[in-house]
């Protein structure tokens, strides 16, 4: 590798509010270089890369970035154009794209004049397929972006980047919401761009591909760079100690004899919109003593089968049966009543009232108890209580118990969720994306919570794109692909993958 | 640079402080019209104040005036709290005041212990009823209540002409469109002698009184918050969401039916058209500005009355406009609104250490 220079972030720092993002980082980029910038969620991967983007303005420091002739000029900070005009390129974990437009004209826009997009097309499709040519990404230009592929989006995303002849690409978790094989490939392709004099900085937390594919690691911890790395000298015990400050512990997952069965369903169908949002027919068992989880791409009808467990969603076809019991009469009340604790994917949507307090969220699930009621009327004192000792007992922190629950951090919002589900001795447990956008402490905290009820007797079942979740927590795992479920009798990797993609193992 | 930022949490001062400052801003903003309409500002204000504060008798007209004002403010707040726009609180009214008037006239004849609940159980059925029906259309149909409550206000406005004309027109009337008066037995008794102001008031207190410590304190009133404030975590809670809905719009209505009652069996006496100047819309105001608290719908009822019987008295006094109640009650309105968008977030000055020039 060639040791020239073309990036330079000096002494970054920014603060929200009380909150430090970034304090003092400094990181530098060389020609051809894939850089991995690693960190749990909220070290400030993000805010740093949106400053080098101009999306935030940094308190302090500098950014200085190389230009033809190699000279070194400061960046104008604060301003995403001044950006693109130095050559730098962000592809968002968000895609941004506009799903009614094709390929091609989301790849012009904003690029070219709009006066311009309807004469120079033939021109402009000519240079993407240059691009494609030499990069490897490949997707159809001329079908509308909406009935693309997450992947075949993601590229092209990239593609709209690379169009506007970018030195420096930044990728914002960009195997987020790819199968195994499809990031391969991503990696493939980002390979042959850097051969080819591009520079690469990807942010991500999964350590794997991060050794694969990086030349260089560098992991921000609480808003500071604490370590930089060169890959082939870096494993990932030592990574992950450098990411969280400690080693983790695998979580202890005794061997326990599955027991009666606590929850199935039998030919359960659910409409959607698309294959992808419905359920097909699908049999599904959970017994005591078992976590049962369910691999899958994101929106491959997840959705609608946490929506049938959770009683949000009424199945058109099939029976699900609790126990022994077959619920009649589908709605989340029902469920609760029969000993299912859910936890929702979307928990700021589904899981709090916001703007109620938090002790009141806590006791939202059973509001006919005679402890939180009498005769149609709130029992304050017991409401409280029971908030203090819940939120002792969870190290659930705050501004308190009075405070809206808005005001918790998202880890401390999922522990509320936690609180309130395990405190009923749930028979059924559903997690759906339990750990997703929470650190590896609070990770930790939600592996060793269900687990503990996988011993005491409980049936989890648990919905996750994180495949080393599901790994690590389930006793089985079944395959959720475009509203179907396969039995995967496999652990490997590339074989789960090849299923979550909907290709026969 | 200056960035806008919501703030963590609206404090008790922000909340109480802000409609206040509105209410004076609004006040202040009305002078430049004034000044206009040719009439000295010092002396109007003072003329406005002795409107309502001036003697026994202008108080009583302002306590008046913000009695139907509290019933269809309480109507708006309920509702708004669970996220539900009733617009419909005029024509809710008016049913709750025709049912008030078809009891009351002499098609039951009761003493008043008997008599006076009926009117107000049916007419509080009414207004319920009237709401019912574009709740039932929102949540089995999803048709928006906005449209369906605003809209069913004309309809019930024609229905009432037709009945002024037909089946309750007063037969001694000398042919006007109005209802024969109710019974001397059917009225909500005065307050005070030779005064307007009535027992409507003293329900309308109760009425305020009960609603704050049901949103606070029932299992009910957390259910309305909850759906109101994020249904999809109410429903994924367990909490029947269409079924709170339903009986927000029953109290919401009958609350709207009731300011018709108040107003026609303790005020009027008998039923005209024109029984309302627009009770229910300005209901929505008094909400508004009360911030959806019924406690603060008192005050803002009785504000925006101050306004209106203020301004009259004004007008009167200084020749000017009693349309300059109107303004004040609007750019009030406005005023809180913006003093709503300051309530949540702050403006912080942000320091841009500046980097080294290109």
């Amino acid at each position: 590798m060639t040791a020239e220079k073309v990036l330079a972030l000096k002494g970054l720092s920014k603060t929200f509010g009380p909150v430090v993002a970034n304090s003092d980082v400094n990181l530098d980029l060389h020609r051809g270089e894939v850089l991995a910038l690693l960190g749990e969620n909220g070290a400030g991967k993000t805010t740093l890369m949106n400053m080098l983007f101009g999306h935030y303005m940094p308190d302090a420091g500098s950014v200085e970035v190389a230009d033809q002739g190699g000279h070194f000029r400061p960046l104008q900070l604060g301003h995403p154009q001044a950006a693109i005009a130095a050559g730098i390129g962000m592809v968002h974990q968000h895609f941004t794209l506009a799903e009614n437009l094709n390929a091609l004209d989301n790849i012009m826009l904003g690029a070219e004049r709009l006066s311009r997009l309807r004469r120079d097309r033939r021109a402009a499709h000519a240079k993407v397929q240059k691009i494609m040519l030499s990069s490897g990404l490949s997707a159809p230009l001329d079908v509308p972006v909406g009935r693309l592929t997450v992947g075949e989006r993601q590229r092209v995303e990239i593609l709209k980047a690379l169009y506007r002849d970018v030195d420096i690409l930044v990728l914002d978790e960009p195997t987020a919401v790819l199968t195994p094989q499809e990031a391969d490939t991503l990696f493939e392709n980002i390979g042959a761009m850097t051969r080819d004099g591009l520079s690469v900085i990807f942010i991500s937390h999964k350590l794997r591909e991060v050794l694969a594919f990086s030349h260089r690691i560098a992991v921000l911890r609480h808003g500071v760079k604490v370590g930089e790395i060169a890959s082939k000298d870096a494993d990932e015990r030592m990574i992950a100690r450098m990411m969280v400050g400690a080693d983790t512990p695998e979580p202890d997952r005794p061997v326990l004899a599955p027991g009666a069965p606590v929850l199935r369903l039998e030919k359960v169908s659910v409409p959607g919109r698309s294959r992808r949002d419905s359920l097909l027919r699908v049999d599904l068992t959970v017994h005591r003593h078992e976590i049962l989880g369910i691999a899958g791409i994101s929106g491959n009808g997840q959705g609608a089968l946490a929506g049938v467990i959770s009683g949000m969603v009424r199945p058109t076809g099939g029976r699900v049966f609790i126990g022994d019991a077959k619920i009649a009469n589908h709605h989340p009340s029902t469920m609760i009543d029969a000993g299912v604790g859910r936890i929702p994917e979307d928990r700021h949507r589904d899981g709090i009232v916001g703007a109620m307090s938090v002790a009141e969220n806590m006791v939202i699930e059973r509001l006919g108890d005679p402890e939180v009621q009498s005769r149609g009327l709130l029992r304050r004192e017991a409401i409280q209580s029971h908030a203090e000792a819940l939120s002792t007992g969870h190290d659930v922190r705050g501004p308190g118990t009075q405070a809206p629950a808005r005001l918790l951090s998202g880890g401390n919002i999922q522990k509320l969720i936690l609180a309130r589900v395990f405190e009923r001795q749930p028979r059924l447990i559903l997690a759906n994306q339990p750990t997703r956008g929470l650190d590896m402490g609070a990770a930790a905290e939600v592996a060793r919570r269900l687990l503990a009820a996988r011993s005491r007797g409980a049936g989890v079942l648990l919905i996750s794109e994180d495949l080393d979740e599901i790994l690590s927590l389930s006793d089985r795992i079944l395959v959720i692909h475009d509203g179907e479920l396969t039995e995967a009798d496999t652990r490997d990797r590339e074989a789960l993958g090849l299923l979550m993609a909907g290709e026969d193992a | 640079m200056i960035r806008v930022e919501p703030r963590t949490a609206p404090s008790r001062l922000m909340k109480i402080g802000v409609p206040i400052l509105s209410a004076v801003i609004a006040l202040a903003l009305a002078a430049i019209p004034l000044v206009f309409a040719g009439a000295a500002i010092g002396p109007a204000y003072v003329e406005m104040f002795k409107g309502v504060f001036g003697s026994k008798f202008a108080f009583s007209e302002m306590l008046t005036r913000a009695t139907p004002l509290i019933f269809t403010g309480l109507a708006a707040a309920l509702a708004f709290r669970a996220r539900l726009w009733n617009i419909g609180a005029e024509g809710q009214l008016y049913l709750g005041a025709m049912a008030a008037v078809a009891i009351g006239t002499g098609a039951v004849e009761a003493p008043a212990v008997i008599l006076l609940p009926l009117i107000i159980l049916f007419g509080c059925m009414a207004g319920a009823a009237g709401m019912a029906v574009p709740a039932v259309l929102k949540t089995r149909f999803g048709a928006d209540e906005v449209v369906t409550t605003l809209l069913l206000n004309f309809i019930i406005l024609i229905f009432l002409q037709y009945m002024l004309e037909g089946p309750l027109k007063d037969p001694m009337g000398l042919g006007w469109p109005q209802s024969s008066p109710i019974l001397d037995q059917g009225m909500l008794p005065p307050l005070m002698e030779r005064m307007r102001v009535h027992s409507g008031l003293i329900i309308a207190l109760v009425c305020a009184g009960v609603a704050q410590f049901m949103l606070a304190r029932s299992v009910w009133g957390f259910k309305l918050r909850a759906v109101g404030e994020n249904a999809f975590a109410a429903r994924h809670a367990g909490i029947r969401v269409n079924r709170t809905l339903l009986s927000a719009a029953l109290v919401s209505g009958a609350l709207a039916g009731m300011a018709g009652v108040s107003e026609v069996a303790g005020l009027k006496g008998y039923l005209t058209s024109d029984l309302s100047p627009g009770f229910g819309y300005t209901g929505i105001v008094v909400a508004m500005l009360a911030g959806l608290s019924p406690a603060g719908v008192v005050a803002a009822a009785v504000f925006i009355a101050s306004v209106f019987v203020g301004a009259d008295s004004m007008s009167r006094a200084m020749g000017v406009s009693s349309y300059l109640a109107d303004l004040v009650v609007s750019t009030s309105l406005l005023c809180v609104l913006i003093g709503g968008f300051f309530a949540r977030f702050r403006f912080v000055r942000v320091k841009v250490r500046q980097r080294a020039a290109s």
